[in-house]
């Protein structure tokens, strides 16, 4: 599928919001060749999705497409700061599939950040931790200040009951952080399941989100990245931006186009097509933009 | 409803021999077998009556993973992967509340009744 295909094809209507994609002051699409030639800008990139472990139909070998994934990265002419695994690393969370995940994501070239999906502490977290845990982020959420940013990266799936949760105490951490910022700083949030009311019937939403969200909403401009629904959808609420991120291992269905949630059979040629990773630059004048790459 | 199939499964269980699915350590004595499908995002059938000791298969036939978790933790299959099943055997009497880690609004109950 072409870029142009697959961008058109995230645009949908559901849920009574509006989705749109490249709408003034919205979530602008900028062609790959632009973002290469704005070198200097600050850039990072956001991966998801990648169920290490799974083995349908529906793509049979999600080792290779993310290994594709890290690539096609490998190869932008800029590095980005950092690549962000929004979560679901692994499909079963067995220490096996986190050996065989970290040898791929080892081979990026720029650092890699991560945070956990619902399917990477089923059980326990401890396999995840043992894997992926960070000495800066002892129970999984933290925050970092990078090329003008403030990054906040949280957990929404370790009390994961119908939806995603964040817990009375990570809130608190996030409120906090984000009162010290300044109103001006562009905050950028990452949380695996989407912090925004996507589809509820489905689950793919955060029951206290709007907590965080009320947090945000003092800020000039922020963008909240999640995973977790295996598609770009993207929704505005105010100066708060949110965009969910195509997986690595295999799409699902748009909300409400089927009984349920769950890997989604397309014809093998249009798999990598519905796979991707989202390149991200933020510039003085322009702000953040970001561009949801396919891999085919 | 008890297959064939099932039935050949828990026995090869039962002698030892090998299986052609994860079983939990807890499976060995195995005297009547109960099944409950996943099917669906569902548990099937949502309300099961067992007696003491009795085992229960859990067989997910969906394309999607999930696990069958019990509300106060007491048991726990971990992730089940499409195609797979998972053994318990509820020795004690009581009403046991289950659900799926991943997908949560699938709920299950196993009454244990003497």
């Amino acid at each position: 599928m072409k870029r142009a295909a697959f961008l058109d094809h995230v645009s949908w209507t559901g849920a009574g919001i509006v989705w749109t994609l490249g709408a003034a002051g919205v979530l602008r699409a900028i062609p790959a060749e632009a973002a290469a030639s704005h070198t200097g800008g600050f850039s990072f990139v956001q991966i998801s999705d990648s169920h290490i472990g799974f083995t349908r139909p529906e793509n049979p070998d999600v080792a290779a497409t993310l290994q594709k994934t890290v690539d096609a990265i490998n190869a932008l002419p800029q590095q980005p700061a950092f690549v962000m695994h929004t979560g679901d690393i692994t499909h079963l969370a067995t220490p096996a599939q986190f050996d065989a995940a970290k040898q791929i994501l080892s081979t990026l070239r720029a650092p890699l950040v991560t945070l956990p999906g619902e399917h990477d502490v089923i059980g326990t977290p401890a396999n995840y931790f043992a894997a992926f845990g960070n000495a800066d982020a002892p129970k999984g959420w933290s925050s970092w200040d990078r090329g003008g940013i403030h990054f906040l990266s949280l957990v929404n799936v370790f009390d994961f009951e119908i939806s995603g949760k964040l817990g009375d105490e990570q809130l608190a951490f996030a409120e906090n952080d984000l009162a010290a910022q300044k109103a001006s700083t562009p905050i950028v949030v990452f949380a695996h399941v989407p912090l925004f009311a996507l589809f509820p019937d489905w689950g793919w939403t955060t029951i206290d989100g709007t907590r965080l969200i009320a947090a945000l909403r003092r800020f000039d401009a922020a963008t909240v990245l999640n995973g977790h629904v295996h598609q770009v959808a993207q929704h505005t609420d105010g100066n708060i931006r949110f965009a969910t991120a195509s997986a690595t291992a295999y799409p699902q269905p748009a909300p409400g186009t089927a009984p349920k949630p769950g890997p989604l059979m397309v014809p093998h040629e249009a798999l990598l097509g519905r796979l991707g990773y989202r390149s991200v630059t933020i510039e003085p004048r322009r702000g953040l933009q970001y561009t949801d790459r396919a891999l085919a | 409803m008890r297959s064939a199939f099932w039935a050949a499964a828990t026995l090869g269980v039962v002698l030892g021999g090998s299986s052609p699915v994860p079983v939990a350590a807890d499976t060995s004595e195995v005297d009547t077998a109960h099944t409950v499908h996943i099917k669906d995002f569902a548990f099937v059938p949502k309300r099961l009556r067992i007696r003491p000791g009795e085992t229960v298969r859990f067989v997910n036939g969906d394309d999607e993973a999930h696990t069958v978790t019990a509300v106060d933790k007491s048991f726990d299959s971990a992730g089940l992967d499409s195609d797979r099943s998972w053994n318990h055997v509820f020795a004690k009497a009581g009403t046991y509340e289950y659900f799926c880690e991943l997908h949560p609004y699938m709920k299950g109950t196993i009454e244990v009744t003497r």
